[in-house]
């Protein structure tokens, strides 16, 4: 059966896929942490532009929107984090590389060869006029179950992210059982003092 | 150019992405490089996932969940990477996998 997405369409998703692969190589081959965080960047936007040519628009704002958003606070982690930001000092900061190339490869190989050899079905159903409906009545619907689990596990993070974050805690202020009458504060004043 | 050439042109290109972020992955030595190939392995699902709606079942919205649920995937595993990463930097002032080995399970 014939494709349905137009001559532009199938050209753009052609191109930005070149774009995001290449783009994902480059994350890891520029020096600047930096430049690799906006690589990054340009891979996921890339991806976002084939779905939006893949009719999945909401999908695709949303990808763009958050990944931007994501890579800007990666983009400062980078820059608080890493010994060698800006790459000024070219250093490989890697291990393991060969069995980390082989293991990339060999996934890439077996991906390829079931994507190439899996006799794939043909679709004769309709597509919905509104993927963004589609998706909306789903999570709002049938699928809300995926929802609920998302939902508590985004709730979930937040709390083991603050915990995780957190400098000094409770037991650190009133020992393990929590039973100690001073807190034991490195600056004096704060509760129970 | 028939449908299927065209999915499996897309796919490959997901497969190629799951590639190089799992080369990244397991090759980096600073942890936020390394939930920057993992996030490079979840820009192929999301591909993956875009490409099986739309060719494959576009009258079902499951893969669409999927691609949703690739995407909370993916805020949950920077927030707690990045909250990791703080902790373990302010223990150790240390950003660096190799150097965390002790706390190997």
């Amino acid at each position: 059966m014939l494709s349905d997405l137009s001559g532009w369409a199938i050209t753009a998703v052609a191109v930005l896929g070149v774009l995001s692969v290449a783009a994902g190589v480059a994350v890891f081959v520029v020096d600047s942490m930096a430049r690799a965080t906006f690589a990054l960047l340009a891979s996921f936007l890339a991806v976002a532009g084939i779905l939006l040519a893949l009719d999945l628009v909401y999908l695709a704002v949303v990808t763009a929107l958050m990944m931007t958003i994501e890579m800007a606070i990666m983009a400062v982690f980078m820059i608080m984090f890493m010994m060698n930001p800006a790459g000024l000092m070219p250093m490989t900061m890697v291990h393991n590389a060969k069995g980390s190339a082989v293991t990339g490869a060999g996934a890439f190989v077996v991906l390829v060869v079931g994507i190439w050899t899996i006799d794939w079905p043909t679709r004769d159903t309709s597509r919905p006029a509104d993927s963004t409906r589609q998706l909306g009545e789903a999570i709002m619907g049938s699928h809300m179950l995926v929802m609920l689990v998302i939902g508590i596990g985004l709730f979930a993070t937040i709390l083991a992210g603050t915990v995780l974050a957190t400098a000094r805690g409770r037991y650190d202020r009133f020992g393990p059982r929590l039973d100690s009458q001073r807190p034991d504060d490195p600056v004096s004043g704060g509760l129970r003092r | 150019m028939t449908a299927e050439l065209v999915l499996q042109i897309v796919l490959t290109v997901a497969a190629g992405l799951i590639g190089v972020g799992l080369f990244g992955a397991l090759s980096q030595q600073t942890i936020v490089m390394v939930m920057m190939g993992l996030e490079l392995v979840l820009n192929g699902v999301l591909l993956a996932g875009g490409a099986a709606w739309y060719f494959l079942a576009p009258e079902l919205p499951d893969a669409q969940v999927l691609v949703v649920v690739a995407l909370v995937v993916m805020a949950v595993e920077m927030a707690m990477g990045f909250a990791v990463t703080v902790a373990f930097y302010r223990a150790r002032q240390l950003d660096m996998i190799d150097m965390a080995s002790d706390l190997r399970g």
